[in-house]
């Protein structure tokens, strides 16, 4: 898990609820199926929003990192379009 | 369909929904709306439209906008008195949302016209307030295949119906042949509460929304019988007749006819 590489990374830090899921669900939107997102983020709801919204929807939620003193990493797998 | 910051901030509500997304606004965006009347129903379907940034909305009304209009037809104002209809709706609508290229036709639609109109656009709403031009719409959408929401009201009752034509019913299915003029109200009976107008159209702009994103149960083969009185809506199911005189197995309207009876609007 430790050396995945993303297919695609989006930074959302500064964004707050909705955009960051907005943000996020349109970046997984025009990816294919099979590949990995990385969000970096620094809004503390988020860090715990996306993840569930992301398996609401039908994605793989692989990694939760809380990486510093604000910032947190998701890597979400898109699993259907 | 890449969004500007701003479209993505304008449409957050539509792309957080599942049935939606980034794809299903693209779909909205994309399609292209031609509105009969600007008036009770034009103005709710028309600003829900305009809100949710459908690519082209056309609107087609002679009208111009008269005092009586103000207590329920939304897209006009006190400021618009007097402005053609199609145009005081254009600058309301352009003011809500720049994206969506607003068309005002300020003309009769006519059994010469309509066909060649509508042509260019993915699908009809009627709004207008009067039955030849509801039969106007529903043949000519019935002979050009094109999807059609029609909307009604009269007091406190409304009614909505999504027309595919072929696949399901169509207005002459569910009403075979206009009412004769002495059975519409004449004009002093022909009141409606101001709101009603607002709930039929906005019922039309999700029927039109449901169709451009393919998503949930449309209105076809049913009609809906809105009561504002009771607060009860009522679905009840219009089979597609066989014997439509129009989009029956042996059609005898192939083209369009003169609909030239005059009744007394209340749209
Ligand atoms: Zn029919």
């Amino acid at each position: 898990m430790e050396d995945l590489i993303p297919n695609k990374r989006i930074d959302i830090r500064g964004l707050h609820c909705p955009y960051t899921f907005v943000k996020s669900k349109l970046a997984i939107e025009a990816m294919n199926v099979g590949e990995v997102l990385e969000i970096v983020l620094d809004y503390p709801e988020a860090s715990v929003s996306i993840p569930k919204s992301m398996q609401d929807h039908g994605h793989r939620v692989l990694k939760v990192d809380k990486v510093n003193e604000k910032d947190w990493i998701l890597l979400i797998r898109k699993e259907r379009e | 369909m890449d969004f500007t910051e701003d479209q993505i901030l304008r449409y957050s509500r539509h792309i957080i929904l599942p049935e939606v997304g980034g794809k299903g606004q693209a779909k909205i965006a994309a399609a292209k709306v031609f509105l009969v009347g600007a008036g009770g129903l034009g103005s709710p379907v028309g600003y829900f439209l305009t809100a949710a940034g459908v690519g082209r909305l056309a609107i087609i009304d002679d009208d111009h906008v008269e005092l009586s209009n103000l207590q329920r037809q939304i897209a006009h104002s006190t400021k618009t008195l007097g402005m053609p209809k199609v145009q005081s709706a254009k600058e309301t609508f352009n003011a809500l949302n720049p994206d969506v290229e607003v068309i005002a036709l300020k003309q009769r639609l006519t059994r010469d016209n309509i066909l060649e109109l509508i042509e260019d656009y993915d699908i009809v709403v009627d709004g207008s307030d009067n039955f030849p031009t509801r039969y106007l719409v529903n043949d000519a959408c019935v002979l050009a295949s094109k999807p059609l929401v029609s909307g009604a009201i009269l007091r406190f009752e409304g009614q909505v119906t999504t027309i595919l034509p072929r696949q399901g019913h169509c207005y002459r299915c569910l009403f075979e042949e206009m009412p004769p003029p002495g059975l519409v109200p004449s004009c002093q009976e022909a009141g409606v509460l101001g709101v009603l107008p607002g709930i039929v159209g906005g019922l039309q702009a999700m029927e039109v929304l449901k169709w451009i994103l393919g998503k949930g149960e449309l209105l076809t083969e049913t009609l809906l019988i809105i009561d504002a009185l009771k607060t009860t809506f009522r679905k009840v199911k219009v089979p597609k007749n066989p014997q439509c005189p129009v989009c029956g197995e042996n059609p005898t309207i192939t083209e369009l006819l003169d609909y030239n009876a005059v009744y007394c609007g209340v749209g």
